[in-house]
């Protein structure tokens, strides 16, 4: 099951041209440009792993993605995401974020019902990659 | 090609015939990159440097010989444009490479054309581990634009096998090989210094396509400069004062530790210093703009220069 968030998300995945011209759209607009992995797709699993700090400075594409590029050498197997911040005053937060790299296979969720007092179920849902330890979910 | 290009069939002004078809007007080019602002300007800005804005010239004709070519499918080897800049403390070569940057951006070879200025303390780390992601950090930032390296030489320190640099040449070699693309590395140093960074670093010289030599400025320049720099201040010269400056120039080229234009600023900061206490000493309170902006020849004249300190490290 193809996992999707964030901005595009229903698109096909985008290539890296797409991608370097949202990078440059964040640097142009002043945002802070984030790498961020993780191997847990949950939904509510908000807070991924950054790869490197948040880069502020940079003043063209070409430096993300070659931090994109060595993020994908090691993480190659599991999510990674690009997020724009805006740092503004009254925005300070996240404008643009979208998923750049993804497990070849994603085994998707399952739902699983809690049986609760008066016959009443609680839902929720567990992705199948988790049930492994961190580290071996896609590899 | 059949027809030869028209480069001088038109002449500046004229109005510019459509292009034949299978033709390329290389001055409506030349127009239309904004190049000629640019000359323009570091002709209006920047004293003498002749060989070095023909130099120029020529690169960006080239660059505008290739674009043309790459119109007609002929073959474009990449061009190579990382440069080296030698010369004497104070000729410019700074203010040049952000020239530079922009000459570059104007011809689409960099795509943001901002300069970014490092020295080895910006690249090489302190400890094991430390150099490669500091280097790749300045590379990152200046990607897209120009990176230039001040003192390259200081990067390669033969007197210590272990020193950090050679990690950094070696990442910054790398880069200069296969993101030509991304961003263009200019060095700059002093002349023989630069020669011998170069000659225990083959892989630099060989990368290096175009290696500028800045001249040192004659006394006339000097001067231009020093009244340029008093004008963009709103200061001037009283007439005796440029006579006097003009003797100033003539003196202190020949003391040590003389640095071209950055001597000539910092001798016209200390006359404005001196310019200064005159004007507060002075006993008649009101003071015209003329007074404010004036300045004479006792506020050169006092310089240390003329009292023959010349063995002085920091004449004032």
């Amino acid at each position: 099951m193809r996992v999707t968030q964030g901005t595009f998300s229903f698109l096909p995945d985008l290539t890296d041209e797409q991608i370097t011209a949202q990078v440059q759209y964040c640097i142009d607009n002043g945002w802070a440009v984030n790498i961020e992995f993780t191997d847990d797709p949950h939904p509510r699993n908000t807070y991924w792993d950054m790869w490197g700090m948040p880069m502020f400075d940079i003043r063209d594409a070409a430096g993300v993605m070659g931090e994109l590029a060595s993020c994908r050498k090691v993480y190659g197997d599991r999510y990674i995401r690009i997020s724009g911040f805006d740092a503004s005053h009254g925005w300070e937060s996240v404008r643009l974020s979208f998923i750049a790299n993804r497990p070849a296979n994603e085994p998707g969720f399952g739902l699983e019902r809690q049986e609760h007092d008066g016959r009443r179920v609680r839902y929720s849902t567990r992705a199948y990659a988790a049930q492994l330890p961190e580290g071996e979910r896609y590899s | 090609m059949a027809s030869p290009l028209p480069l001088k069939a038109v002449p500046p002004g004229a109005a510019a015939a459509p292009a034949a078809p299978g033709a390329v007007d290389l001055r409506a080019d030349f127009e239309a990159s904004g190049l000629p602002e640019i000359f323009d300007q570091l002709d209006r800005e920047m004293v003498g440097l002749a060989p070095i804005k023909g130099r120029l010239r020529e690169i960006a004709a080239l660059l505008l010989v290739d674009r043309a070519r790459q119109r007609f499918g002929l073959a474009v080897g990449a061009p190579t444009l990382h440069m080296s800049f030698t010369g004497n403390p104070g000729t410019g070569k700074t203010t040049l490479a952000l020239k530079m940057a922009a000459i570059l951006h104007r011809l689409g070879y960099v795509r943001r054309g901002h300069l970014v200025t490092v020295t080895r303390d910006d690249l090489v780390g302190q400890y094991i581990g430390h150099t490669a992601p500091k280097t790749k950090e300045v590379l990152k930032r200046a990607a897209g634009g120009v990176l230039f390296i001040d003192e390259a030489y200081y990067l390669y320190r033969p007197e210590n096998e272990r020193d950090y640099g050679q990690e950094a040449i070696e990442i910054l070699l790398q880069v200069m090989e296969n993101q030509r693309d991304d961003l263009v590395v200019i060095l700059a140093g002093y002349a023989d210094r630069m020669d011998r960074f170069f000659q225990a670093n083959p892989g630099f010289r060989s990368r290096v396509a175009h290696h500028i030599d800045f001249p040192d400025y004659g006394e006339e320049e000097l001067l231009e400069i020093g009244e340029r720099q008093l004008e963009s201040m709103n200061y001037r010269f009283s007439p005796r004062a440029k006579a006097v400056f003009a003797q100033y120039i003539a003196l202190r080229r020949g003391q040590p530790h003389f640095a071209n234009g950055r001597s000539i600023r910092n001798a016209l900061d200390r006359a404005r210093l001196r310019q200064a206490s005159r004007l507060f000493q002075r006993e008649d309170g009101a003071l015209s703009v003329d007074d404010l902006t004036l300045i004479e020849a006792e506020d050169i004249l006092a310089s240390r220069v003329f009292a023959g300190a010349s063995d002085r490290e920091t004449p004032s």
